[in-house]
């Protein structure tokens, strides 16, 4: 089907292309263009231009393997026809059972952060200890130093593998919070109707 | 109805309703994993089981439980009662409208978040603990070799040796004071302590002492002392105790 396997040899790009390949196949995490540069030890216009070439060749329907932009860089991934043949292979426990106290941390940690623990507990109205231990045990938020205050708390930050289990480019990915929902005019008038009900 | 005696069977907690309470005030429970809803439960539970509405116990539990959810109430929030209490009325419900809103936000966030792990249900990607090379250490700036013996020269100096002088305590022998006071006993029957030793130094007194206590110990002799820090008066022990022979003979010839 490909045919232009002999050309390769013959253009200077391609030749790259093929090291990048390489790099992608042996790294277990996505690479940017930059280490993908140095790694290769090439400039890195080229390597966008390598990268491009191999989108297209390793892209959804043409291959069993798919070449995506994920957490800042690049990486492979199975093709999304081929998941039922690899979730009867392979076990996720970074997904399985998130519970809604597990996401609405994960929320918070992925918008607001880095944020410390007390941080998350004032959002969520309860303490967020063992929702963020069992996120840090999934790798999907990691410490990030300490909060500036005198005995300052440990922040957390989402982890790249966050990006990657969501399929998220980068944090910018998500969604405005603006245009989720949250109407504050909304339940200020709701308190103030309360508010005014009560006998003075 | 005894409210105290409300059995309850709680995630947090099982058994009557007086010993959860001893337990919040000790702080042995922490509040915040207290279903307080389930004791509310529990109690109207209790009371659909009796015809009568015994209103002492509605009463009774009704202050206890609005205490407790206060109570959790602010230990839900402790850093922000006060900051809370000196806003006017109307600011604290802004306040509290706004919390209400960012705590909404985040939920719907946590939805969407929902929502996308479930569409990307069937991504699957290598993840492994396969390490990327550490990056190369960026090179130290030229250096001068002259400068660096230098430096180096400095840390290799000898340290000056370490003067133990002040722990070269001299003890003369105890052995020694046994003989001199010995042989002191045998020219004469009884000395004063103070006298023998006044001209040694401190640590030979110390020593003269322990010595004395040996005699003493071995009966070679007896001590007497007026008053404390009177003079300390030995005398050879063979008298008293020869003495105390001839009591004990005395004593057992009268038997």
């Amino acid at each position: 089907m490909d045919r232009p396997l002999r050309l390769i040899a013959t253009n200077p790009v391609d030749r790259l292309a093929r090291t990048v390949e390489a790099l992608l196949v042996v790294a277990s995490q996505p690479l940017d263009v930059a280490e993908l540069a140095a790694a290769a030890d090439d400039e890195p216009e080229r390597v966008e231009t390598a990268l491009g070439l191999l989108a297209e060749r390793y892209r959804e329907g043409r291959s069993g393997v798919v070449l995506e932009r994920v957490a800042g860089g690049w990486a492979f991934r199975a093709a999304r026809e081929a998941a039922d043949a690899c979730a009867r292979l392979f076990e996720r426990p970074v997904q399985r059972g998130l519970s809604g106290a597990a996401l609405e941390t994960l929320a918070i940690v992925a918008y607001l952060g880095p944020c410390t623990r007390p941080d998350i507990a004032r959002i969520r109205g309860v303490a967020a200890d063992s929702a963020v231990a069992g996120l840090v045990e999934r790798g999907l938020i990691a410490e990030a130093g300490r909060d500036d205050a005198a005995g300052g708390a440990v922040r957390y930050r989402t982890t790249p593998l966050f990006e990657r289990v969501f399929g998220l480019e980068s944090l910018s990915e998500l969604p405005r919070l603006d245009d989720l929902g949250g109407d504050a005019d909304e339940i200020r008038e709701r308190l103030h109707a309360v508010a005014e009900k009560r006998p003075a | 109805m005894v409210v105290r005696e409300l059995e309850l069977d709680l995630d947090a907690f099982e058994g009557p309703f007086d010993l959860l309470l001893t337990l919040v005030l000790k702080e042995e429970l922490d509040l915040a994993e207290v279903d307080v809803a389930g004791v509310v439960l529990a109690f109207v539970e209790r009371l659909t089981h009796r015809d009568e509405l015994d209103l002492d116990a509605c009463g009774e539990f009704l202050v206890l439980v609005s205490a407790l959810l206060e109570l959790k109430a602010r230990g839900l929030f402790p850093d922000e009662d006060a900051e809370l209490a000196d806003l006017e009325p109307e600011e604290a419900a802004e306040e509290l409208a706004r919390r209400l809103a960012a705590y909404r936000r985040m939920k719907e966030a946590a939805t969407w978040l929902a929502e996308r792990l479930e569409a990307e249900r069937d991504r699957f990607f290598r993840v492994g603990p396969a390490p990327l090379a550490p990056r190369a250490e960026p090179r130290l700036a030229p250096q001068e070799p002259a400068q660096l013996a230098a430096a180096l020269r400095a840390l290799a100096v000898e340290p000056p040796p370490v003067s133990l002088r002040h722990m070269a305590l001299r003890f003369p022998p105890v052995a020694q004071f046994l003989e001199r006071f010995r042989a002191i006993l045998r020219r004469r029957r009884r000395f004063d302590f103070d006298v023998e030793v006044g001209a040694l130094s401190r640590v030979e007194q110390a020593v003269a002492f322990l010595a004395l206590l040996e005699l003493r110990k071995a009966d070679e002799i007896t001590i007497a002392q007026a008053a404390p820090f009177a003079p300390i008066r030995v005398a050879s022990g063979e008298e008293r105790s020869s003495g105390d022979e001839r009591r004990a003979e005395w004593t057992v010839h009268s038997a």
